[in-house]
């Protein structure tokens, strides 16, 4: 017998999980947003997150292939979670060459130059739609009333619910909290539908994507912490619910906090990081000069990734000697 | 709720494809080549030379030192040479070349089918009987099972574990074992139970055999102290730790022994080897083999002489199929890799598992997307990526404090891994240097 014989290591099989698998379910998962971002928008929101991809899918492809000259990692699928992302947190009807400049960014500062998926300190979403903010704050906060909700659909800017409690509480008058539920209140992209944004999760807790960890800890903390402030002071302001379904809260929580590569690797890290997300996402909503905090929140924790990663072991076996 | 170990662990495809093939026991061949290392621990001495005539159960190496397991001739014939001859572990390595003539067994052996459950002898006895009889680790481990017995001065067993587990998938020679030779097995365990002065005994199976659980649960009636416990299905259920942990809740703490809370674990072939060793006087020469694999034509359940030639086991089973890439001693997850199939059958050999060769090779590794899978799959509570990082760049100080000397290369991280990381192959690397820097500054 002179047939020769593969020799490898053990483990011998493997459970057949990929990058491109999990990118995949985490795209599957982002289409009730974006189902209630087409019913609310329409074109508009088609055109947006379609075109966000392109840019991202192109310029990884053009930076990898020419600047850097290596193979273009495409096909993994994240530069496409990264399109999609940053489309959900941009206002509909936002000038494409901002859209692209904030795609730009994103993979080529944040992503590529850290040296790729898996090297990037920072999410490249949530890093783009920072750097759009700050740059562009006009166009970023220009909230068009939705298709369904106002009758005019055009350039008719409307107050999101965090702006309205920041600047005059009482004008919300009686609390949204349906709409903010189902997404007809104003808002980015892909944050109008706290319930198309749950569906997700329970998606990605399915598949096993994900831990509950970090999103049940941001959203925990932030309840917790509004619900103090409120049970002190019963303002709209502190009003836990609204927290809980306002802003970006959620597609924050679900989806830009949970990415693998920015968040902490053990079950302990993953709570101090998203109770650290949840209080700066408060802090900065009802202190701060922003009406919204989530991306800056999410930001600050991924600095903070690799210090949590550090200070915090497993559980290790043989702590417990005995529980019987 | 089943019983299981409480941190991480797999579930990967059982494939259990030999389960239920009755025990086969395969033709004795024209030669054997018996190795002088077969466990771990020191080689054994040659007591033969070329030209002798030996019978089934003639000593044939004999254990220098006490963690070292004697050998005996498995086949009656004439010494050919005592030479270098390849094992599983690739290397070449002292053997006894036997030419097979008739098939004349040791006087003392008893080879009869007859149960013998009394047995006047005394602890001392008994263990001498196994030491003698060259019982190893039959789950793969191959740990001289007499020294396994003896606990070190001042520590005293409580708990005795059967492990009945087998949580490799593929493998069924155990589970078959079990459903064979169950009276033997629970005669066995009262054996080690007697050496160990033990009242108590567990015998753990994983829930994919519930009829073992139900023989067991049914013939345990007639034994005092002796019970069933069906386990979840999870790999790694079997790793001697975690089974502990599993049926006890006590977590055997880092670098220490089972013993140290008040557990022995010896699997069900193993008590099989007692048994016939104390009760039959039969040496280990034999043993139950799983040839399995998913092109394999018929997988089966094979009783072979240790020494054996591979290529006879996989012919029984059909052939090697022309798919082959790879073959396996033992399991997909814990199992070698064989460089050749030109090799004896030795008591370490639990299985062997053919694989075809589109999933022989690996894939190509990406860069660690962090997203924490080996950390929350490893048995052991480590960081593997994190280990994998340290051995990279050689970072020991760190990688011991890490505990990379607790990984008990179980592959649960390479196997979940979905850059397809090569995880274990680095923590083996790691650990082999971290142990031997802890041993230099003991010297």
């Amino acid at each position: 017998m002179e047939q020769k014989l593969i020799v490898s290591p053990s483990p011998h099989i493997h459970s057949g999980d990929t990058i491109q698998k999990n990118m995949v379910a985490v795209l599957i998962a982002l289409i009730p947003a974006f189902l209630v971002a087409l019913y609310t928008f329409r074109l508009e929101a088609l055109l947006i997150t379609t075109l966000s991809v392109l840019f991202c899918v192109g310029f990884e492809y053009l930076i990898a292939r020419f600047v850097l000259k290596k193979e273009p990692t495409i096909s993994d699928g994240s530069a496409i979670i990264t399109g999609v992302l940053l489309a959900f947190n941009v206002p509909a009807g936002l000038p494409v060459w901002i859209l692209a400049l904030g795609a730009l960014f994103a993979i080529g500062v944040v992503k590529l130059t850290f040296g790729g998926l898996g090297n990037n300190i920072f999410n490249p979403a949530i890093a783009g739609r920072i750097f759009l903010l700050i740059s562009f704050p006009a166009q970023m906060t220009s909230w068009p009333a939705t298709a369904i909700a106002g009758t005019a659909t055009d350039a008719v800017s409307s107050a999101t619910v965090l702006g309205l409690l920041k600047q005059s509480p009482e004008a919300l008058g009686a609390l949204p909290l349906r709409q903010m539920f189902l997404g007809l209140e104003p808002g980015s992209l892909g944050e109008m539908s706290a319930a198309a944004l749950l569906l997700g999760l329970i998606y990605l807790l399915w598949k096993k994507v994900i831990t509950w960890h970090i999103p049940v800890t941001i959203l925990a903390t932030v309840a917790l912490f509004t619900g103090i402030l409120f049970l002190i002071d019963p303002l709209p302001q502190y009003n836990p619910l609204i927290h809980l379904f306002s802003g970006g809260l959620m597609l924050g929580a679900i989806f830009m906090a949970t990415d693998y590569v920015t968040s902490p690797l053990t079950k302990k890290g993953m709570i101090i990081y998203g109770v650290g997300i949840g209080f700066v996402t408060v802090a900065i909503r009802l202190w701060g000069a922003y009406p919204e905090g989530i991306s800056f929140a999410i930001l600050l924790m991924n600095a903070f990734t690799p210090l949590i990663n550090s200070y915090t072991t497993p559980k290790r076996f043989g702590e417990v000697v005995r529980n019987g | 709720m089943l019983k299981s170990f409480r941190i991480g662990g797999i579930h990967p495809k059982e494939n259990k494809l030999s389960a239920g093939m009755a025990i086969q026991p395969i033709a004795v061949p024209e030669q054997v080549v018996i190795p002088l290392l077969q466990h771990i621990g020191a080689p054994c001495q040659p007591v033969v030379k070329k030209g002798d005539k030996v019978k089934v159960g003639s000593l044939i190496g004999k254990s220098v030192g006490f963690v070292s397991a004697q050998i005996h001739s498995s086949v009656s014939g004439t010494v050919l040479k005592i030479d270098k001859a390849m094992d599983a572990s690739g290397y070449k390595r002292d053997a006894v070349f036997i030419k097979v003539e008739e098939d004349v067994w040791e006087e003392q052996i008893d080879r009869s089918d007859e149960l013998v459950t009394a047995c006047s002898l005394t602890p001392k006895e008994i263990l001498d009987k196994i030491a003698a009889a060259g019982i190893v680790g039959m789950g793969g481990a191959t740990f001289p099972t007499h020294v396994k017995l003896t606990p070190p001065p001042g520590m005293k067993a409580e708990l005795l574990i059967i492990n009945g587990v087998e949580c490799e998938p593929y493998l069924t020679s155990d589970h078959q074992l079990m459903m064979e030779k169950s009276d033997e097995i629970l005669v066995g365990i009262t054996l080690v139970m007697r050496v160990l002065n033990v009242q108590r005994a567990i015998i753990g199976i994983e829930n994919n055999k519930k009829d073992a659980v139900a023989l067991f649960t049914r013939k345990v009636a007639a034994y005092p102290g002796i019970e069933v416990q069906p386990l979840k299905v999870q790999y790694p259920q079997g790793g001697e730790k975690q089974l502990i942990d599993a049926l006890t809740g006590r977590q055997v703490p880092s670098g220490a022994l089972p013993i140290s809370v008040g557990a022995v674990v010896q699997n069900v072939g193993t008590v099989f080897a007692i048994y016939e060793a104390v009760q039959k006087n039969k040496p280990l020469v034999e043993r139950v083999v799983t040839v399995t694999g998913k092109e394999v034509q018929r997988p089966c359940n094979l009783r072979a002489r240790i020494g054996t030639p591979l290529t006879k086991l996989i012919d029984a089973a059909g052939g090697l199929p022309e798919s082959t890439g790879k073959v396996i001693s033992g399991g997909p997850m814990m199992g070698k890799a064989l460089a050749s199939i030109d090799i004896p059958v030795t008591k370490g050999t639990s299985g062997i598992l053919i694989v075809p060769a589109p999933e022989a090779k690996r894939r190509e590794m990406k860069d660690c997307i962090r997203c924490g899978k080996c950390v929350q799959v490893c048995p052991m509570g480590l960081n593997p990526t994190l280990l994998m990082t340290l051995t990279e760049y050689e970072v020991w100080d760190r990688a011991e404090k890490n505990a990379i000397t607790d990984c008990i290369e179980c592959g649960s991280c390479s196997y979940t891994c979905p850059a397809y990381r090569p995880l274990l192959d680095y923590i083996r690397l790691g650990k082999s240097k971290v142990n031997g820097i802890i041993r230099a500054r003991k010297n």
